[in-house]
């Protein structure tokens, strides 16, 4: 009975077991298919990912491309920058280290403390810069206390140099640490390095994407914790590439010089055939090597804050009332379309009466009797009042357009600015009013809302004494060893005789007695040059202030009248165009012309268009020429 | 008869040698040896911090099981009780010092050796319960007064494990237990009743929970929940097991394991670190030992003419196997972290001992399977 109860119990227990050892086996099988799963379904993910947690990719910066001169004069170079590192984990106590260290070479107590704190925050093999811009006795000295200073080194890093300053300030622009938005809108991974510096505003700009060049990476492996553990490949990183600009910087460093002597001026000299620009200036400008290292917040609002506005780019972006040197533009369209001849004349009383309105000349005494060449010789106003209400804003505005006013270049300076044309249609839209026919009278003397700037009066110019093709100006003539192409210019389809007649005119404004600017003639054997000058009004004068015979250098600076100059040169076979701007100048002849003069006579003599620009500019030694 | 009584009573030393199941011997050593290479692999290829260590220390213990096995059954048979007893009053120690001391606290240093009283526990329940359902009739069986105190044993070092708190190693403990009562042949409808009761109670005991267990659970069900954080160690786990495909990277070359990406590769997730290096062929490998072992056990267990050596064989040999799916399934995503490790391969002494006292007492069953057990 006991065996037979004991039997029961046994079979019992088998089948029990039975069960439970079938839930185990059960457990088996799971564990092999997921091992299965992982390992052979996702196995390949699991590959990536694995691989991805072993190497690092370390990107290794380039150097940026340099920018110089038609001539290979360095505009924009790297400079080494000799830095002293801190690993803190090699040290053995970092304080006692750095003060060695502090008794080798000058390092401000704010800055050990500072290093001291970021050791804190960062993993201890983090290498941690000291100080920076080293001078050649500070590396020698630490390098030789070398063994007394474990765990530091001398790091070779680049630097962005400016060597021309201001100079080139407002062309070559500086570069900056690539910021937030930089790194939204440009995926390139050398952005996401700390302290990349990407172009912040003119050819750097620009060019950034060519100049900046092709990361270099060396793939490390890394253990979780980011240390790393080996070097398995390096690829070199490509320089940016060069870039050669069509400035002269003797012409340019000369250009900014003597815009110095206003207290804020803007000039550009160019090609009139084919396009390139020897100079582009602006005053006041700023030291972009200040930005590099990253401006200090009162320097740069200092800058901000000017009224002289020394961040600007004058020469592309500031908008001025043409003022006389419109009259070109007026003249051309009234004898393109016939409302003039070369014979018709006028009689200047020193006003002109417009239903109500009485128009001054800026001569109250009147020019006498004017043809359409002593009406540009002697800027009479009253010859181009008249003619207006015959010729109409909307060909004022169509050989404006023509010539190269109220429009973008597109030239490699992203801080140009379109200026103004203004005629029916854009006074409606933008200001929902009709457009008054005393509006076109003013238009025609290049006042009212008309705005240029002073590159685009340079082209307008330029347009003029090519024969008539409509140039483009440009700043970039290589990219590496890459030409960059430039159309053929369109032909703007001017009557030859008409243009002949209004060159005569403004040959005349220099070299005639009677001429505006004979002051400013060129005085240089063998050398000459043409022009208009221009005082645009930024005030309206007040009926008061005329019957008082208030002298506009008077006034307060903000107030007084702009000065231009727009001019060619060589009278015969003109091959360079200038204009200049002296904001608050007060008069065209005599703040603006002598610039002119003296920025053509540079020119002539220099003569940069006889030297076309070439890849690779031999960058010469410093001779008697180049200061 | 005679020959029966030799072999139960007092058989010479000889005569049990010859019964001891040196096939399960062999593959524990397999077994262990599998943790030794995989030891060696994770200290970059030296013996030196663990393999060495862990292998002294499986030396000892293997001496010791064999002592365990030869050790008359009656003497297991009579202590068992005490045992537990034992094992219950160190609980409540560990217990007490983790209030008094700092946090939580699973072991008791005796200076030469630490002792983590739950893994100890796992063994006296099964010889406990082993005792219990020895003498238990089909009548006693269907008592609710037996199976009541039966679940005394369980309930109290569970309760005690839990507040540690050691989640792991309380789920192992009261799997075992309900192994024993089912292969005691409690009712099945009781184990039913008990799923939906479990069930029911489930989100009251999701908030006696820590918030670290929690954040455990949470995490297992979304590793990318917290990639970084309680996440990472599912995660680097799951790479380094896929990345391992069928071949492996090779011995020494696991790059998870040895760029130190991967959590505890030398105690809990040395099943990872292994198929790592070894690839699918290598986690079939230890998935065939550890069937092979069963398998052995639970052969033992049937050979067993005595209800106390079969349920005492069996009920080790699942203790073995749920230490050996919950640490692979851990590792492998499958359930949550809950730090128990592959006994044996994985780098300690607590739970090998435990293991190793387990075999010894399966191969014990083995040499005194016919003895004759009084019933109480």
């Amino acid at each position: 009975m006991a065996l037979e109860k004991e039997k029961d119990r046994a079979e019992g227990f088998s089948r029990r077991a039975f069960v439970v050892g079938a839930f185990q086996a059960g457990f088996l099988a799971v564990l092999g298919g997921r091992l299965a799963w992982l390992q052979m379904v996702e196995g390949n993910k699991y590959k990536v990912l694995a691989e991805r947690n072993r190497i690092n990719l370390k990107m290794m910066a380039p150097a940026r491309g340099q920018i110089v001169d038609r001539f290979g004069v360095p505009f924009a170079v790297n400079n080494q920058n000799f830095r002293v590192m801190v690993i803190p984990e090699q040290t053995d106590d970092l304080r006692q280290s750095l003060k060695l260290l502090q008794q080798q070479i000058k390092i401000d107590d704010a800055q050990i403390e500072k290093v001291i704190a970021l050791a804190k925050k960062s993993p201890s093999y983090t290498p941690l810069e000291i100080e920076d811009k080293l001078t050649w006795e500070e590396v020698a000295t630490v390098e030789v206390n070398m063994p007394d200073l474990p765990g530091m080194s001398i790091d070779m890093g680049e630097e962005r140099h400016y060597p021309f300053a201001d100079a080139t300030a407002h062309i070559i622009g500086y570069v900056g640490a690539a910021s937030k938005k930089d790194q939204e809108t440009d995926k390139d991974p050398l952005l996401t390095l700390p302290n990349f510096q990407v172009g912040k505003i003119g050819i750097e700009r620009t060019f950034d994407s060519s100049l900046r060049g092709t990361a270099g990476s060396s793939q490390v492996e890394v253990n979780v914790v980011g240390r790393e553990v080996r070097e398995l490949n390096n690829l070199q990183s490509k320089e940016g590439k060069r870039l050669v600009l069509s400035i002269d910087a003797e012409l340019q460093r000369f250009a900014q010089q003597r815009l110095s002597a206003e207290r804020s001026a803007s000039a550009v000299v160019m090609d009139v055939h084919s396009g390139e620009i020897y100079a582009l200036a602006s005053y006041p400008a700023f030291d972009p090597n200040y930005f590099t290292g990253g401006i200090s917040h009162e320097r740069y609002e200092e800058l901000r804050s000017d009224i002289t506005l020394p961040l600007m780019n004058k020469a592309v972006a500031g908008q001025y009332p043409p003022g006389s040197t419109f009259k070109m533009i007026t003249a051309l369209a009234a004898l393109e379309a016939g409302v003039v001849t070369e014979g018709t004349t006028c009689f200047c009383p020193g006003h002109f009466s417009f239903g109500n309105t009485r128009f001054h000349c800026w001569k109250p005494s009147g020019h006498g009797t004017v043809n359409v060449v002593s009406a540009l010789a002697e800027s009479c106003d009253t010859y181009f009042y008249k003619l207006s209400s015959d010729l109409g804003i909307k060909r004022i505005a169509a050989m404006a357009h023509k010539l190269g006013l109220g429009q973008i270049f597109e030239m490699e300076l992203k801080e140009e600015r379109a200026g103004l044309v203004p005629d029916e249609d854009w006074k409606k839209k933008n200001l929902g009013e009709p457009w008054h026919p005393g509006e076109t009278v003013i238009a025609s003397i290049g006042q009212g809302y008309m705005l240029a700037t002073p590159l685009q009066l340079a082209v307008m110019t330029a347009r003029i004494v090519n024969g008539g093709k409509a140039v483009q100006p440009w700043l970039a003539g290589y990219i590496g060893e890459e030409r960059i192409k430039r159309g053929v210019w369109e032909d703007l389809d001017l009557n030859p005789k008409h243009v002949e007649i209004v060159m005569r005119g403004m040959n005349r404004v220099v070299n005639d007695q009677r001429g505006t600017a004979y002051g400013s003639r060129i005085k240089e054997e063998g050398l000459s040059m043409a022009g208009k000058t221009g005082t645009a009004q930024v005030k309206r004068i007040t009926k008061q202030e005329r019957a008082m015979g208030v002298k506009n250098e008077n006034l307060p600076w903000q107030f007084r009248h702009h000065a231009l100059f727009v001019g060619y040169a060589p009278v015969e076979n003109p091959r360079y165009a200038c204009s200049v701007v002296v904001e608050h100048g007060v008069g065209g002849s005599k703040a603006a012309a002598p610039v002119a003069r003296d920025l053509l006579t540079l020119t002539m003599q220099r003569n940069p268009a006889s030297q076309p620009i070439v890849a690779s500019p031999v960058t010469p030694k410093k001779d008697k020429s180049y200061g | 008869m005679a020959n029966t009584l030799q072999i139960t009573g007092e058989g010479s030393l000889l005569q049990k040698l010859k019964y001891i199941n040196w096939g399960l011997v062999f593959l524990i050593v397999a077994f262990a040896s599998v943790g030794f290479t995989a030891l060696y692999s994770a200290a970059g290829g030296n013996f030196e911090p663990w393999a060495a260590k862990q292998m002294t220390r499986f030396s000892v213990f293997m001496v010791g099981m064999i002592v365990i096995a030869l050790i008359d059954i009656k003497i297991w048979y009579r202590i068992a009780y005490p045992l537990y007893g034992i094992c219950l009053i160190l609980l409540i120690i560990v217990e007490v010092m983790g209030h008094i001391g700092m946090g939580a606290q699973r072991w008791i240093n005796l200076g030469f050796i630490q002792i983590q009283p739950s893994e100890l526990m796992k063994i006296c329940l099964v010889l406990a319960l082993a005792k219990f359902f020895h003498s238990a009739s089909s009548e006693d069986m269907k008592s609710f007064r037996f199976l009541g105190i039966a679940a005394a044993f369980l309930v109290g070092p569970f309760l005690l494990v839990a507040t540690q708190p050691d989640l792991g190693t309380a789920t192992v403990i009261t799997a075992v237990g309900i192994a024993m009562f089912f292969l005691a042949g409690a009712p099945v409808w009781i184990f039913i009743a008990g799923l939906v009761a479990a069930c029911a109670a489930a989100p009251m005991g999701w908030m006696l929970l820590h918030d670290y267990q929690k954040n455990r659970v949470l995490t297992f069900l979304d590793p990318e929940r917290d990639p970084l954080g309680a996440g990472y160690h599912i995660t680097q786990s799951k790479i380094a097991l896929g990345s391992g495909g069928w071949e492996g990277k090779g011995f020494l070359q696991g790059t998870q394991s040895h760029l130190s990406f991967l959590p505890e590769k030398h105690t809990d997730f040395i099943f990872t670190m292994w198929v790592e290096e070894w690839g699918f062929f290598g986690g079939i490998f230890i998935l065939a030992l550890i069937a092979l072992i069963l398998s052995y056990g639970a052969w033992i267990s049937l050979r067993c003419r005595h209800a106390f050596g079969r349920l005492l064989a069996f009920g080790l040999m699942v203790n073995f196997s749920i230490y050996c799916f919950v640490n692979i399934a851990m590792v492998m995503g499958l359930i949550p972290v809950v730090g128990v490790p592959l006994p044996m391969i994985s780098y300690g002494g607590t739970a090998m001992m435990s293991v190793v006292i387990g075999f010894g007492l399966m191969i014990c069953c083995n040499v005194h399977k016919d003895a004759k057990l009084p019933r109480m």
